[in-house]
């Protein structure tokens, strides 16, 4: 048996080491997917191109316009005459914040009356558009509450006293810096393992079949198990592999910090790998040839990342979507590994998603074992 | 494997009444043979006939639907892993591994079939001596040219010293001379006491086998010796015909009296006739008659391809009739 598996490896290893595609998939794509996801990938919105048209010109509006100067999150380009040019800008895209002050802004502040300001924003994307509306809202109010202050210290003084006030304190735990990429660097872990390893057990498996050499194996004394094993063992060492690369990587370039333990994190690994290794050659049963395997995997990996809640948060998903997600391993490994690198919770908080991974692991593999024999037939 | 001392060689490969069907088709339709060890059998037969359906069921790839199939003792369903221990395959695709050397691919076949370690170095060195490839043993697979491929196909499946090899097409793609000598191994194997089970459609191939079974549409519809099969196989006799202009007389022949089949050889014409004395002088007049120059006109013995025509065909014609 030892015997047979061990010829089985070493010319698995022979062939992965000896194609230079191969080698290169090893290290390449965790590498370049750890600078687009560490740099590329953010969440955070700074310097969006803003313009102005003040038709007031009046010290107030000049004071709310430099509120906005002042923030991080603007970046004021132009002060506009015209109220056509202002959307224009925004049309070519050039700009995608425009603040509109009419004439008696400030009139209507001084006798009392609430003074509008006009916020135009592009929201092609929803996203941004909803985070910058926010910080114009912040700034807005800020201006507003303290032109209120500053009115009543000059008209009555002694109501200041009894006017009330709440202070905002928050305390964003475990990312106080709110930073995208303590959010992506840890998870792509995770998608690129799931990436890496179903692709490559489909494509190793389904090659065999497609030039023939499948059969020849099946012809010599080698057992489907020690076949199956070691087709998938290479793939399971690689995938460790991986995983530490990327978790190096992130945690000495990117400056992620690891707050938990790495034997937590490293037994989530294993049973992640293994169910990914139950879908490769899940895959690899059911496609005939290396084609048929890609198309085959990608509707596998598209669905899977996207249900995983790697980038989009599954609370927000229709229930029957949040449903689905339960079968999809990544779901689990991403709250291991968030809960290991940033919240440094061990096995007496993260058992359920080691169990769910250890159960949907044995599922997978049994289903693609049996029916990787039927197809032998 | 069970010793059998007999005046006769012993049966290596039995089959009884072997039946493979695919749904509502029947690949392999009962089927028997027996061929003994030593002998070279040549399975021959068109494309899609059952040859290959039949050699996967013998090397335990493919489950038959019944009947029973017994290889170098064991029987095939039962124990399927017994049979491979002791059977060589060589499929008609190259299916070695391209990206391997040629000693990385031996040695992996050498490890799957357990050649204990004390003679591994020995039995690798005879295949490739038998593959003529020593000092080629770092060579990447994929770039040897297609005789070589084939040839250490062969040591591949033939490493563990195997009582029984079978060899599903092993020429198709190679050169006449490297055939020529891909035969001579197969010969040389067989004077050692090695059971050689070959499909092919090449019919010059057919000649080298000891014995032939011709299996048509999943039945064997003839089974003997070459010269047996010549003898005895063919429905009528066989004429052979010079004369000009050829296209005119096989068409008018198609449809003469008596003929039974017409067909072009080369620059001349094979007829197949009931009983060749009397339909000579008659089919003489009757292309005269066209204004047809005969030259030659004589009876002659069939070759394995007349048979094999004859055979198909004439099923063919009984077949279509309602």
């Amino acid at each position: 048996m030892f015997g047979r598996l061990k010829q089985m490896l070493i010319k698995e290893f022979i062939q992965v080491f000896r194609d230079k595609r191969t080698r290169f998939i090893l290290i390449g794509p965790p590498i370049i997917q750890m600078m687009v996801f560490g740099y590329a990938a953010n969440y955070e919105i700074r310097h969006v191109p803003t313009v102005v048209l003040d038709l007031d010109h009046s010290q107030e509006s000049r004071e709310l316009v430099s509120r906005f100067t002042s923030s991080l999150y603007f970046d004021v380009q132009r002060q506009l005459t015209d109220s056509r040019q202002l959307g224009d800008l925004i049309e070519r895209g050039d700009a995608t914040v425009g603040l509109e002050i009419d004439a008696g802004f400030a009139q209507k502040l001084r006798s009392g009356q609430t003074a509008p300001l006009q916020v135009i924003v592009d929201a092609t994307n929803s996203n941004t558009a909803l985070i910058a509306s926010g910080y114009i809202s912040q700034i807005a109010q800020g201006f507003a509450a303290q032109y209120q202050r500053d009115r009543i210290n000059r008209i009555a003084p002694q109501l200041i006293e009894v006017m009330p006030q709440v202070e905002l304190a928050p305390r964003p735990w475990y990312n106080p810096d709110l930073s995208s990429r303590w959010f992506f660097v840890p998870g792509i872990i995770g998608s690129l393992t799931l990436v890496l390893v179903i692709t490559l057990t489909a494509f190793a498996v389904v090659r065999e079949r497609e030039i023939g050499t499948l059969e020849q194996m099946m012809v010599t004394p080698i057992r489907p198990a020690e076949f199956i094993l070691g087709k998938t063992l290479p793939f399971f060492l690689i995938g460790i592999f991986d995983v530490t690369l990327i978790a190096v990587v992130g945690s000495l370039w990117f400056q992620v910090p690891f707050r938990g333990h790495v034997s937590v994190l490293a037994l989530g690994a294993v049973l992640f790998i293994l169910c990914m290794l139950g879908v490769g050659l899940l895959i690899s049963t059911i496609s005939a040839t290396q084609q048929q395997a890609m198309v085959t995997s990608f509707f596998f990996i598209m669905p899977a990342i996207t249900f995983s809640g790697f980038g989009f948060p599954i609370s927000t998903m229709p229930h029957w979507m949040q449903l689905f997600s339960y079968v999809i391993p990544l779901r689990y490994f991403l709250i291991v590994i968030r809960g290991t690198y940033l919240k440094g919770v061990g096995m007496d908080i993260l058992w359920p998603q080691m169990a769910a991974m250890a159960g949907l692991g044995v599922a997978l593999l049994t289903v693609s074992i049996l029916r990787f024999h039927k197809a032998l037939d | 494997m069970p010793e059998i001392t007999n005046s006769v060689e012993p049966i290596s490969v039995e089959v009884a009444n072997l039946v493979k069907r695919f749904g509502d088709f029947v690949a392999v339709d009962q089927i028997n043979l027996e061929v003994r060890k030593g002998e070279v059998f040549g399975f021959i037969g068109p494309n899609g006939a059952g040859k290959s359906t039949t050699i996967r069921m013998l090397c335990g790839l493919l489950k038959p639907t019944s009947g029973r199939a017994m290889v170098a003792g064991f029987d095939v369903s039962k124990n399927p892993e017994a049979v491979r221990q002791n059977i060589g395959y060589m499929s008609q695709k190259f299916s070695l591994y391209n990206d391997l050397t040629v000693i990385e691919n031996l040695r992996l076949f050498a490890g799957l079939y357990s050649v204990p370690q004390n003679i591994l170095q020995s039995r690798i060195e005879w295949a490739l001596t038998m593959a003529n490839l020593k000092g080629q043993e770092n060579l990447i697979t994929g770039t040897l040219p297609g005789g070589w491929k084939q040839r250490l196909a062969l040591g591949c499946a033939v490493l563990h010293k195997p009582p029984v090899i079978f060899l599903d097409e092993p020429t198709s793609g190679v050169d006449p001379i490297t055939r020529r000598q891909f035969w001579d191994l197969i010969h040389q194997m067989a004077e050692e006491g090695v059971t050689v089970f070959v499909t092919t459609h090449y019919m010059e191939e057919a000649e080298y086998c000891n014995r032939l079974a011709l299996i048509f549409r999943g039945k064997i519809v003839a089974l003997g010796t070459p010269t047996e099969l010549k003898r005895d196989s063919m429905k009528g006799e066989l004429l052979l015909v010079e004369c000009a202009p050829l296209g005119a007389a096989v068409e008018a022949l198609q449809s003469a009296p008596g003929v039974m089949d017409a067909a072009v050889f080369g620059n001349a014409l094979h007829l197949v006739v009931e009983d060749a004395a009397t339909a000579m002088p008659l089919l003489q007049k009757f292309l005269v008659d066209r204004k047809i120059a005969v030259s030659r006109m004589e009876k002659i013995r069939p070759s394995l391809e007349d048979v094999f025509v004859s055979l198909t065909t004439g099923r063919d014609t009984e077949e279509r009739k309602p």
